[in-house]
């Protein structure tokens, strides 16, 4: 059945779009274009006189080691991010699946970690592994591991990453248990007569059809990698040390805001948006083709 | 393959019980048929037997062993569901292959057992390619039944496996399902709401009430001697017509509430003479006497011709409760005609009226 409005007045349904169409092309479409112009401009330090560059702004970036290392980094930040943020809410959703009694406390306190802003969460994560300080760096230290990630490069690229899924987990979770919860339990009684014990079950049957919700999460968990932890990596590290945590949204920040050098940093943006695109693009290119029920 | 057997079987889902204590013996072979309606906890005892839910109390026994504490898949049955539960993302033949691959089969043999399963039911090769997604009702059902055999087990439990077919289909399944169990000769428990289908399929029923059995045998002692008032009710189509009744004081007619009464046999009802019960009078028992010999006036309220039968509906005297009259062949005949009719003496089913247990002799 079709239900589609027919309007008289042939404005009105403009007028209704204006708003999201407004806010749509001034915070969206007229930034991005800015960015496009910018990234081909050469700009001097005080911002008086631009000079069209062509591509120079790129060619420079790919030359640029800082750039390939931060270029690393992120894809290093956003695998495991994804990887460790999948796994546990995958994890968790599994026991919250069996669990009856009190299920929607567990429910709702799993959530909470969402509600927190990432550079709260950034923060938190912070004071807990502060070198001096922080209650996990003790732990670690008593454990014989020392641990200071405002030294150590590794360390400080572990705690970005615990920060940054930490926060990341309970959206995950949450798509997870609903996925999960719209399996039919005839499924598993099924694949339990046929002698299936619950790691085959959940192997064979579960995770195979929680594919589609497992690949729209790993794209949505690599965007939010890329783009939404700016905020943890601001608090926690600053990109140091030593650039080792430099990722990709920050180091725009960083050359744009603080380097000056708006150029490059527009091109940099570019490229994340040509990024960011390219994901939704294989989003929905993929999501409704594995889709088994 | 095994027997099974029910003792004491109780199941209860916090403090509310909802079976009360089931005991049934199925032979081997048996193909058993557990009817009753929607709620009354049919699926709740087989899924029981399959060990899909914890049994609170009794025994259930499948062969020689108790399965109350073993897993489903240390049972050795099989179970069809009522949404057939084929798992969407594997093809037919992995669908009926998985339980084999589990049990390490070698994959000669789980292609022999797989090709024989198919074979039987006329799945063919590129129905085996398929996912269940692009199969017929009635294709999903029978790779659900070839599931189900490919595993040879001990036991086939059915929890309503033909309700999502429309009424054709579900006829010819019937006969393909009862054909099956006649040729591999496995017990099998069949859960049904449909009497229909119970009557048909089962060498016995257990017919279930509110978790209790109200009733256990073949399906013609059932539909001769129904043993409570809720089987009489239950088996027959269309249904019995149950009219409150009192047994005369000479313990040799039985005076129906408005006003008639028909001839019981002879001396049989002795005891109960004057004691209020419940006639149950089956609709394809009656029959169109002369008027002298009759007993019973039906006024005719509404006249179904079916083209083999015609169904009577009417009242008798100046009762209001309406009956069902079932007749053979078309009949002539109009809206508030009165009908002189009778029922055989040893046709007519007393019912105590409390109790509504059965009176015998
Ligand atoms: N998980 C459960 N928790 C509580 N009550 C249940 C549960 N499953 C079934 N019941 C109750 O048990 C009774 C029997 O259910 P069921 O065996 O499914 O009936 P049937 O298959 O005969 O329609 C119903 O009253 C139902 O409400
Ligand atoms: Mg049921």
């Amino acid at each position: 059945m079709e239900k589609r409005v027919v309007f008289r007045n042939p404005v009105l349904p403009y007028l209704l779009l204006a708003p999201q169409l407004i806010v749509t092309l001034v915070f969206f479409i007229w930034p991005a274009f800015q960015a496009l112009k910018q990234s081909v401009l050469l700009e001097d330090p005080f911002g008086l006189r631009s000079r069209f560059v062509w591509l120079e702004n790129f060619e420079y970036l790919f030359a640029n080691a800082q750039y390939l290392d931060s270029l690393s980094i992120t894809a290093v930040f956003s695998v495991s991010v994804a990887a460790l943020a999948l796994s546990v809410a995958l994890y968790l959703a599994v026991q919250a699946d069996r669990v009856v009694k009190a299920a929607a406390v567990y429910k709702t306190l799993l959530i909470w970690p969402y509600a927190v802003a990432p550079a709260v969460a950034g923060i938190l994560w912070l004071l807990m592994f502060n070198p001096t300080l922080g209650i996990l760096a003790y732990a670690l230290r008593s454990l014989g591991y020392d641990w200071n990630h405002q030294v150590n490069g590794d360390q400080a690229m572990v705690l970005v990453v615990v920060a940054a899924a930490w926060k990341q987990i309970s959206y995950n979770f949450l798509f997870f248990l609903a996925g999960m919860q719209a399996i039919p339990r005839s499924l598993i009684e099924a694949a339990a007569i046929d002698g299936a014990g619950p790691a085959r079950r959940f192997w064979t049957i579960v995770f195979p059809l929680l594919t589609p919700t497992t690949f729209f999460l790993l794209v949505i968990n690599i965007v939010y990698a890329f783009f939404d932890t700016f905020g943890i990596i601001h608090a926690v590290t600053q990109g140091g040390p030593a650039g080792a945590t430099n990722i990709l949204v920050y180091k725009v920040f960083n050359d744009g805001f603080i380097g000056l050098d708006l150029g490059g940093s527009a091109a940099q943006s570019v490229i994340l948006m040509a990024i960011v695109i390219g994901l939704t693009v294989i989003q929905f290119r993929f999501i409704e083709r594995k889709v088994h029920y | 393959m095994a027997g099974i057997n029910l003792r004491g079987v109780v199941k209860a889902y916090g403090k509310t019980q909802v079976i009360h204590g089931v005991d049934c013996t199925i032979a081997d072979g048996e193909f058993l048929v557990i009817v009753g309606p929607s709620g009354c906890g049919k699926s709740t005892l087989l899924r029981m037997i399959a060990g899909l839910e914890i049994i609170t109390d009794g025994e259930i026994s499948i062969g020689d062993r108790v399965v109350n504490d073993l897993e489903p898949a240390e049972r050795d049955i099989a179970m069809v569901f009522q949404n057939y539960a084929l798992y969407p993302h594997m093809t037919v033949y992995n669908n009926m292959a998985y339980g084999l691959k589990i049990r390490g089969l070698a994959k000669a043999d789980i292609d022999t057992r797989v090709r024989k399963a198919a074979e039987i039911l006329a799945l063919d090769d590129d129905l085996l390619r398929r996912t269940p997604r692009q199969l017929s009702g009635g294709q999903r059902q029978r790779v659900a039944m070839g599931r189900a055999i490919v595993r040879q087990p001990s036991a086939f439990l059915f929890d309503e496996p033909l309700s999502n077919l429309d009424a054709k289909l579900r006829v010819q399944m019937r006969l393909e399902i009862k054909k099956l169990q006649q040729n591999l000769g496995i017990t099998s428990v069949y859960v049904t709401h449909d009497q229909v289908e119970a009557m048909t399929l089962g060498h016995r029923l257990m017919v279930l009430n509110g978790g209790v059995v109200e009733q256990i045998g073949a399906p013609i002692e059932l539909y001769e001697h129904p043993a409570t008032l809720f089987v009489a009710g239950f088996i027959g189509s269309p249904a019995m017509n149950l009219l409150p009744a009192r047994i005369g004081d000479g313990g040799d007619r039985v005076e129906l509430s408005g006003g008639d009464s028909l001839a019981l046999p002879p001396g049989r009802f002795a005891a109960h003479a004057g004691q209020t019960v419940t006639a149950g009078l089956r609709p394809e028992h009656f029959e169109i006497v002369t008027d002298d010999q009759s007993v019973a006036r039906l006024a005719v309220d509404v006249v179904e011709q079916l083209g083999a039968d015609t169904l009577v509906h009417g009242h008798f005297g100046n009762d209001r409760g309406s009956l069902t009259v079932r007749l053979n062949g078309t009949q002539n005949l109009q809206a508030r005609q009165v009908l002189p009719m009778s029922v055989r003496p040893e046709l007519i089913h007393l019912f105590d009226a409390d109790s509504g247990r059965r009176l015998e002799s």
